[in-house]
């Protein structure tokens, strides 16, 4: 179908549950902000252009273009969506978008939502407007501001967002860092070029047809300056952090012992029966098996039971 | 060509369908990270995990089958996480000469691999079941039980009041590209312009996706406040969980309670 699973989307298992839960909270908290800013800033507005525009951003990443050898690029919408809509909108739309990805298409897990909403929506957003706002400022009011800022939020967005994949992956200890970091790097600086480029054509589009949403408004820099710092902070932190990482895994490894150690630490908790043993089965592996086969047993049994029960009851009726 | 066939949801009579969703979305999370924080290599407790989602997948009448291939969606991320059977350290399995390099796998780093790779399957059949039995209403229903802000909700339903709308305005824009350009046959002819010229043109319509969208929301919003709206988000109360369903909830959590101690008692 239209719908290709990305690389930018973790699903569920592949973070710990200590990181998923450290990154829902951190989400919370910044889209919790967003959302009283938004209304303050849109008021009753708010609900119908957040709702409409996510479901713009959901299907014009359908829009497709041939690149090579069968492969496609496509848009992702962090840096549109915040060059048009400023970076507190942009993060209730992207965080709509994901949402919805991962609720009802299983496009990124449930526990993993918050960190792909940290990725896409919060990192991605404060980079692209990081990003665009330094070329629009540098550039003053003329033309090219506007697309060099564009090709450069749309890049770096995407960049960004998938270095702090990889160290996300890397603290769960799910993939190491000396791998994850530079194959997310190099897949998506390539997947960023198209980013960009599409992010340009669109920025092309609007300024013909309504120049007014692209103007250097005052307004729109309400507590810009903070997001512009955040966003150059995350940038040049992940950088500079996942090289390190990816160069030193000695630092991520003693981030995943310091984690072992909390989890034997919660183990030393649970181990009131310290030699736990299946009652009248010596061999602690066979007991294991059957402990196993015996609970699969009981609960297919009940299920089936279950299913059976409401068949005949079906058919009596 | 319309797009109703994107809404995953089957409507079927089932005991799964019919339970209160906001105790079917508790339960799915919990489910989720419940499988999320049983340590690697717990095999046993893995099965009875599965064996949990395949019970409610035959309960809910979608076929096992159908579930199955669904939750084949999120392998291909299998990939990301394939190097640490080689960065692991442990008793070695075998080696792979690539180049000047060796590369050796270890017992604990597939065991590792394994874990991940079946951890994610039933996290994903777990989701899968929840989008598959829930319709979208009902699922705003039970993220305004959890607590999520309210004009958050508002905001996802009216997301997805319009994504049908917006996804037929994006394939138009896709069968209109098609329709202009011209491709010819024969594979020596190259077909369409440069790259950057084919990114401008698919950004050309993804900007003109975007403006319908934003002037749409605006005709919505005028729609709105010509019924009255006045930027309040007012739904009904939700109604009580019955006795029955609390039942189902304690039940199911504490299930998930017991299956996470075993797995911490014994791995």
């Amino acid at each position: 179908m239209f719908y290709s699973p990305e690389p930018m989307h973790i699903p569920d298992g592949f973070l710990s549950g200590l990181v998923s839960i450290l990154l829902w909270i951190i989400s919370i908290v910044v889209v919790g902000y967003a959302l009283k800013r938004v209304s303050k800033d849109l008021g009753e507005r708010q609900v119908p252009l957040m709702g409409v525009l996510a479901a713009a951003i959901f299907a014009g990443q359908m829009l497709n273009f041939a690149v090579a050898g069968g492969t496609s690029g496509h848009l992702m919408g962090a840096a549109l969506a915040t060059i048009l809509l400023g970076p507190w909108a942009a993060v209730l739309v992207l965080t709509t978008v994901v949402g919805v990805q991962a609720l009802i298409f299983q496009d990124g897990g449930l526990l993993a939502l918050g960190a792909n909403i940290l990725n896409m929506g919060v990192i991605g957003v404060a980079v692209a407007y990081m990003a665009y706002q330094t070329i629009r400022k540098l550039a003053g009011e003329r033309r090219w501001g506007v697309f060099f800022g564009g090709l450069a939020a749309g890049w770096l967005s995407v960049v960004i967002a998938s270095l702090a994949v990889a160290l996300e992956l890397a603290v769960s200890g799910t993939s190491p860092a000396n791998v994850a970091v530079p194959a997310m790097a190099g897949i998506h600086a390539l997947i960023g070029i198209g980013e960009g480029l599409i992010t340009i054509g669109a920025l092309a589009f609007v300024y013909t047809v309504r120049p007014d949403l692209l103007r250097l408004k005052s307004e729109r820099a309400v507590g810009g300056a903070a997001v512009w710092v955040v966003g150059l902070l995350l940038a040049i932190g992940l950088a500079i952090a996942s090289p390190l990482a990816s160069s030193h895994p000695d630092g991520l490894e003693w981030v995943a012992e310091q984690k072992g150690f909390l989890d034997t630490a919660q183990g030393a908790l649970y181990e009131i029966i310290p030699d736990y043993i299946f009652p009248g089965v010596a061999n602690e592996a066979l007991a294991t098996i059957l402990a196993g086969i015996l609970g699969t047993l009981i609960v297919f049994g009940a299920a089936l039971g279950l299913a059976h029960l409401r068949r005949s009851r079906q058919t009596a009726e | 060509m319309h797009v109703h066939f994107l809404d995953p949801y089957r409507p079927k009579i089932s005991p799964v369908h019919s339970l209160d969703p906001r105790v079917k979305f508790v339960l799915i999370l919990a489910f989720i990270l419940c499988t999320a924080l049983t340590p690697s290599a717990a095999w046993p407790i893995y099965i009875l995990l599965l064996s949990l989602a395949v019970a409610v997948e035959v309960l809910s009448d979608l076929g096992v089958g159908y579930v199955f291939k669904r939750a084949m969606l999120a392998l291909p991320f299998v990939l990301a996480a394939l190097p640490v059977i080689f960065s692991t350290a442990g008793s070695p399995l075998f080696s792979l000469p690539l180049g000047s390099w060796t590369l050796t796998a270890s017992l604990p780093g597939l065991e590792r691999f394994l874990s991940i790779t079946i951890k994610s399957w039933i996290s994903v059949q777990a989701a899968i079941l929840l989008a598959a039995t829930t319709s979208f209403p009902d699922l705003l229903v039970a993220m305004r039980a959890v607590r999520i802000p309210r004009l958050l909700v508002a905001v996802f339903g009216l997301m997805w009041r319009y994504l049908f709308v917006l996804v037929d305005e994006a394939l138009r824009l896709l069968r209109a590209r098609a329709a202009r350009s011209g491709s010819s046959g024969d594979p020596k002819l190259k077909t369409g312009g440069s790259l950057v010229w084919r990114a401008r043109v698919a950004g050309g319509m993804a900007g003109s996706l975007f403006l319908r969208g934003f002037e749409r929301s605006d005709r919505i919003y005028m729609a709105m406040l010509s019924r009255g709206y006045d930027g309040e988000v007012r739904s009904l109360p939700l109604p009580e969980l019955t006795p029955a369903h609390w039942l189902v909830l304690f039940f199911g959590l504490s299930l998930l309670m017991l299956l996470l101690l075993f797995s911490h008692l014994l791995w």
